[in-house]
């Protein structure tokens, strides 16, 4: 149960609304965090403690593409696909993933530790091709970035690569300080 | 023209700068909270934002202190003020370092702003996937509320200001107004139909203000330097300020790039963003995000202001510039386009929910070359019932890149569709299937 686990985040995520309902996406983002993606058995409780119905809840998890109803593997690669990223090779980055990691679009590598979506506009297009994995972005990318992000995940959990403050074009100053390219 | 000193990007750019509370303060943050809570009234601070001829960064360009003079004036009730930080529009990622490299800014903007409506609680809607974001706001509130800038009685004014972060989940249409309203209220993400407008009837009904968060940070520097100083840059007057271009696609130095409205398309992609990045012209380029008509090159000249672009049949929209190459096919690129619209349609207007099937279907029935000669009055068709027919301006949107390429380079959907009949004539064909 969220609640036991949880009691003071989910209190403290209801004293921000006057009106219960709007802590919903915020509590299935809890429950998505807790167990990988939302269960049915979160959906009801949180239901409860909102006061409203499981079909009230379902309804706004379904609306969301950000919300797993099912299981996803443990890195969660989505890949940009609209135009401004597509002008600059994201095709190519989904053909490394099938050759390199053997998944398409919506496939879990047997391991459970890939999964691949295909995804629209996150919001980083002048520093396309782009994905995110989980959290975090990782721009501008090319072959071998791709690999050394792969085996660090592989390897440790996280990567270095991975975008920090964002800021593009770069300060020249700033240059060495946060690497996206 | 173009070397005009940046205003939003400005502290960002010094070398060191990190969008700390101290760094902020450094560089004269927080002073326009200290000039204008209890010396300066709510209704004098809009006079001077609508003086300054403010208008919003989040598509539509409406005059910013106009659209808060619309709450009612009478109303004793709560108010709430949303900072749309969505930024779901193809094209557009400057909101997103203003976000992540000077939160302090924007956050200043949502207590002025916030002061002028008598809200005492902003949420900042901010698009799900920017995590890293919605961290730096949190810690940055953090910071502002220790210091007492923003919470109860802030400088010990009276005046109590709470911002919130609400993260959003990933649908680009939440980005509406509207629908950022239903979802804040924990709902699918469904525009409302309008009127009643959120001035009157908003968050839990009550009187509502969604800004961009580009428009939030341009109210410190107003109050700050003044109406006068603002309303002289760009090209007034009804396009003051800078603006932040995000330039994508095929040039040397894509980017963000802060410059005073009105420069032109040539200066914004060959001076600042380094021109095209190989030998290959330039064949076409979207103006103002995946929602504004794609331009020609013989569009180049064209001021970026509000109704320049609006006169040559487009729009400066989010300020997403994409620069397309010769070689770049258009019928391919407004079905990515397309794609992006189909998949983001809500569902809720038929018109739109039908239409974008029917549209991406036969786009990519072209794009294969299996495209048909009654194809192009098909796609005009359904382009003409979707848009002005929807609750939302998504209607409008989603008909633009196809319209626009079918009007500038209508050659090559016909080229796609000879190919096709070509083909056809070549395919065996089952017994009885022509004649
Ligand atoms: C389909 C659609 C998507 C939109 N997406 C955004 C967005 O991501 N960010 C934004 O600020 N405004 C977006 N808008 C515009 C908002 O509805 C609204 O006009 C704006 O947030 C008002 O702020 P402003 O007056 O400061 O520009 C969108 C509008 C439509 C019709
Ligand atoms: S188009 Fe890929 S991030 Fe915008």
């Amino acid at each position: 149960m969220l609640r036991d686990k949880y009691q003071e985040e989910i209190d403290e995520i209801l004293s921000r609304y006057p009106v219960r309902r709007s802590a919903l996406i915020p509590l299935l983002y809890l429950a998505q965090r807790e167990h990988g993606y939302i269960t049915e058995a979160s959906m009801t409780e949180i239901a409860s403690l909102l006061k409203l119905t499981p079909p009230q809840v379902y309804e706004t998890a379904t609306f969301y593409t950000m919300l797993n109803l099912k299981q996803v593997g443990k890195f969660h690669i989505q890949v940009c696909k609209s135009l401004m990223c597509a002008l600059v090779g994201s095709d190519t980055v989904v053909a490394w993933i099938k050759s390199k990691l053997g998944i398409g679009p919506g496939e879990t590598t047997a391991d459970g530790v890939f999964t691949l979506t295909l995804v629209e506009c996150l919001a980083a297009c002048g520093t396309g091709p782009m994905m995110q994995i989980n959290d975090d972005y990782y721009e501008c990318l090319t072959e071998d970035k791709f690999d050394r992000i792969v085996a660090d995940l592989t390897a440790t959990g996280s990567s270095a690569l991975k975008s920090g403050p964002f800021m593009w074009p770069e300060p020249l100053a700033m240059k060495s300080e946060r690497p996206i390219g | 023209m173009g070397q005009h000193e940046p205003i939003l990007l400005k502290n960002m750019s010094h070398p060191g700068y990190t969008g700390s509370l101290a760094d902020y303060e450094r560089t004269g943050g927080y002073q326009a909270v200290k000039k204008v809570m209890g010396k300066v009234s709510p209704a004098e601070v809009t006079q001077l934002v609508i003086k300054s001829g403010l208008r919003g960064r989040g598509g539509a360009g409406f005059p910013t202190g106009v659209k808060w003079g619309f709450l009612p004036k009478d109303y004793q009730g709560l108010r709430y003020l949303c900072c749309n930080a969505d930024e779901s529009e193809p094209g557009t990622f400057k909101d997103r370092q203003l976000i992540e490299r000077d939160p302090h800014q924007i956050l200043e903007g949502i207590v002025l702003a916030c002061y002028a409506i008598a809200a005492e609680t902003a949420y900042i809607y901010i698009r799900g996937e920017f995590v890293l974001g919605a961290r730096i706001l949190e810690k940055a509130i953090g910071e502002a509320r220790r210091a007492g800038y923003i919470g109860k009685n802030i400088l010990g004014t009276g005046v109590t200001v709470d911002i919130w972060v609400h993260r959003g989940a990933g649908a680009y249409i939440c980005g509406e107004e509207t629908a950022l309203l239903e979802s804040l209220e924990g709902k699918r993400g469904l525009p409302r139909v309008k009127p009643p407008f959120p001035a009157t009837h908003g968050l839990y009904n009550k009187p509502t203000v969604v800004n961009n968060v580009e428009t939030l940070a341009n109210l410190p520097h107003i109050i700050n330097r003044g109406p006068e100083w603002f309303a002289a840059i760009g090209s007034p007057p009804k396009s003051t300020g800078t603006r932040i271009f995000c330039v994508s696609g095929h040039v040397k130095r894509p980017g963000n790039y802060e410059v005073p409205m009105g420069i032109t398309f040539r200066e914004l992609i060959y001076e600042h963003a380094g021109g095209m990045r190989s030998e290959k012209p330039l064949k076409a380029f979207i103006p103002g995000g995946a929602s504004a008509p794609f331009l020609t090159p013989d569009h180049l000249d064209v001021k970026m202001d509000f109704e320049s672009v609006a006169a040559a049949g487009s729009m400066l929209g989010s300020g997403g510039v994409t620069v397309m190459e010769e070689g770049t096919s258009m019928v391919w690129a407004a079905l990515r386009l397309m794609e992006f619209f189909y998949h983001e349609s809500c569902g809720k207007c038929s018109p739109c929910r039908e239409g974008s099937s029917w549209l991406v279907q036969t786009m990519r029935r072209i794009v294969n070359k299996r495209g048909r000669a009654q194809d192009l009055e098909t796609l005009t068709d359904l382009c003409k019932n979707i848009a002005g027919r929807t609750v939302c301006a998504f209607g409008d949107a989603e008909v633009a890149p196809i319209m626009s390429t079918l009007k500038h380079w209508r050659p090559e959907y016909i080229a796609l569709i000879h190919e096709a009949e070509a083909a056809n004539l070549l395919r065996p064909q089952p017994v009885g299937a022509r004649g």
